[in-house]
C-alpha cells in the first residue's frame, strides 16, 4: 500500500479540530503530515454542543458562514427554582456546524499538503528503545506500520496514544462528564440565546445546555460528573426527564452520547518522539466544558514546536518538545488551572445556593446587568468565585 | 466481567477515557473489552451516558 512507502515528518492520529490544526499549521510551514481518522468520514459523528465564540474563532480563521447555524448574542440561566436570568453577551457566538466545521478545517490542512485517510484506526505504537517512532493499526481493515519523526496523539478523550507511550493520559471518574445531547426539532426556539439550565435535578455536576441550530431546532444536551453517575441514573436517563417536561412535542433528529475531560491539562504532554493535543492532552476547559479553541490552540502551539524542532534538525526527544508544554502553560494553563478549581467549588453548589444567587441578580434591573457587576452585587458569600465564573461565560 | 449491549453503544469513547487499563478497544462501530486486563473496576459502566455497560453482578442481578 503506499500509504507506507511514502515517509512523513509526522502523524496525527485523530481528525478533529486539533488534529487539523496541527496538521494544517505543521504543512503550512513546510513539513510532510499524514493524518489518520479511524471514521470513514471527517466530523462525523459530531460529539459536540458545537458551542464556540467568535473572538475565539478567529483566532485562527475568517468565520464563514457555512459553518455556523446560529448567531448568539445573549446569554439565559435558568437556576433550579426557574429564576431566569438574562443578559447580552459582550462578543457574539455561534453554534457551529461541527460536520461542516470539521470538514473544513481538514480540507484546509489537505490544501497545505497533508494527506488525510479515514477508516484508518491506529492500535499501537512503535517503539526504538523508548522513543516513539511510529504507529501500527489498519486503514480499511488492512494492517499497516508507518513510522515518522513525531506522533501527535489527537484521538479526543479515548487518549489511548499517550497511553501506549506511557503517560498517564485516563480520566479520573471525577474528571469526566458524562454527556447526552439530541437534537431536538419541532419545538419554538429563540435564535440568538445560549440558554443554561444549573441544577441537581436536571444534570447534578454539569450543566443542562440549549442550543439553537435554528428556529425549530436545537442541541439540547447535558452532562453530568462520573462521581453522580456512579449513582446508578444515565446522563440519557436525566435527559429523558427533562425533554419530557419542557419540551414533549419535540422530535429527535440526532442522539449522541459523549465524555467531556474536565481535568486538568496532563502534566506530561510531550515524550520522547511524541505530542498530545486536544481533549487526548485534557485542553478542554474544565469549567465551561469548551474545547473546540482551546484544542485547536494546542494544535497550533504543538505545530509550531514541531516546526522549530524538525526544521532545526534536532531530533525531537523529550527535551525539545517540551517548548510545547511550556507554551502551552504560558499562554492558557494559569487560567486552566483556575477554571479547574472554579469547577471543583461550583459543581459542590447545592440548589438552595444557585436559587439564593439567582434570586439576588434577579432584583437587579437587566440595563444595569453588566456581567460582572451583576455577580458581584448579587453574591455575597463567594463573588471573587462567580467573578471568575462570568468572566468564562463571555469567553465560553 | 463486564458486558457490552452492542446495539445500544454510540460509541463515544466515554467509557476509553476512564479506562485505568486501557482494555477497551473501540473501533469506528465495533467496541470490545480484553477480559484479560480488565480489572473489572466498573468506572466504564458508571459513566457510560446510555448504561451501555453493565458489570456481571448487576446483570446476574437483573435475571434474579
Amino acid at each position: 500500500m503506499n500509504l507506507i512507502s511514502k515517509k512523513f515528518d509526522c502523524i496525527v492520529v485523530g481528525g478533529g479540530p486539533a488534529g487539523s490544526t496541527f496538521a494544517d499549521i505543521a504543512s503550512q510551514n513546510g513539513l510532510s503530515v499524514l493524518v489518520l481518522e479511524k471514521d470513514r468520514e471527517i466530523g462525523v459523528p459530531v460529539r459536540c454542543g458545537e458551542a464556540v465564540s467568535d473572538k475565539g474563532l478567529r483566532i485562527f480563521h475568517d468565520v464563514e458562514q457555512e459553518w455556523i447555524n446560529a448567531m448568539i448574542t445573549r446569554i439565559r440561566l435558568v437556576a433550579p427554582n426557574e429564576t431566569v436570568i438574562e443578559f447580552d453577551l459582550n462578543e457574539p457566538g455561534y453554534i457551529l456546524d461541527r460536520k461542516i466545521f470539521d470538514s473544513a478545517l481538514a480540507q484546509k490542512a489537505a490544501e497545505n499538503g497533508a494527506v488525510i485517510k479515514t477508516k484508518a484506526y491506529v492500535d499501537g505504537l512503535i517503539f526504538d528503545e523508548d522513543k516513539v517512532v511510529g504507529v501500527t493499526g489498519t486503514l480499511l481493515g488492512d494492517p499497516f506500520q508507518i513510522t515518522a519523526k513525531i506522533i501527535v496523539g489527537a484521538d479526543g478523550v479515548e487518549s489511548r496514544v499517550g497511553r501506549w507511550a506511557g503517560l498517564p493520559t485516563h480520566v479520573k471518574l471525577k474528571d469526566m462528564e458524562s454527556a447526552i445531547q439530541e437534537t431536538v426539532t419541532g419545538i419554538d426556539v429563540e435564535t440568538h440565546i445560549f440558554e443554561f439550565h444549573l441544577s441537581r435535578n436536571w444534570s447534578p455536576g454539569g450543566y443542562l445546555w440549549v442550543f439553537p441550530k435554528g428556529k425549530r431546532s436545537a442541541n439540547i444536551g447535558l452532562a453530568i460528573s462520573g462521581l453522580y453517575a456512579k449513582e446508578g441514573k444515565s446522563a440519557y436517563k436525566y435527559l429523558q426527564d427533562f425533554l419530557s417536561r419542557k419540551y414533549p412535542n419535540g422530535s429527535t433528529q440526532t442522539m449522541i452520547a459523549g465524555g467531556v475531560p474536565v481535568a486538568k491539562t496532563v502534566k506530561k504532554m510531550v515524550t520522547d518522539g511524541l505530542m498530545l493535543v486536544g481533549d487526548a492532552a485534557h485542553t478542554v476547559n474544565p469549567m465551561t466544558g469548551g474545547g473546540i479553541i482551546s484544542g485547536m490552540r494546542s494544535g497550533l502551539l504543538a505545530a509550531e514546536t514541531a516546526v522549530s524542532v524538525i526544521k532545526s534538525g534536532q531530533i525531537p526527544t523529550k527535551k525539545y518538545l517540551q517548548k510545547y508544554e511550556k507554551e502551552w502553560h504560558k499562554i492558557g494553563g494559569k487560567n486552566h488551572e483556575k477554571f479547574y478549581r472554579i469547577k471543583e467549588s461550583i459543581f459542590r453548589f447545592e440548589d438552595k445556593d444557585l436559587n439564593r444567587i439567582a434570586d439576588g441578580i434577579a432584583n437587579i434591573p437587566e440595563n444595569k446587568r453588566s456581567l460582572l457587576k451583576l455577580f458581584s452585587i448579587a453574591v455575597a458569600k463567594k463573588p471573587s468565585l462567580l467573578l471568575d465564573v462570568a468572566r468564562l461565560f463571555t469567553g465560553l | 466481567m463486564i458486558i457490552i449491549k452492542q446495539n445500544k453503544c454510540d460509541y463515544c469513547g466515554c467509557c476509553v477515557g476512564v479506562c485505568p487499563v486501557n482494555c477497551i478497544e473501540l473501533k469506528e462501530a465495533d467496541i470490545e473489552i480484553i477480559h484479560d486486563i480488565c480489572i473489572d473496576c466498573d468506572l466504564c459502566v458508571f459513566v457510560c451516558p446510555i448504561d451501555v455497560l453493565i458489570s456481571e453482578n448487576e446483570s446476574n442481578f437483573q435475571k434474579v
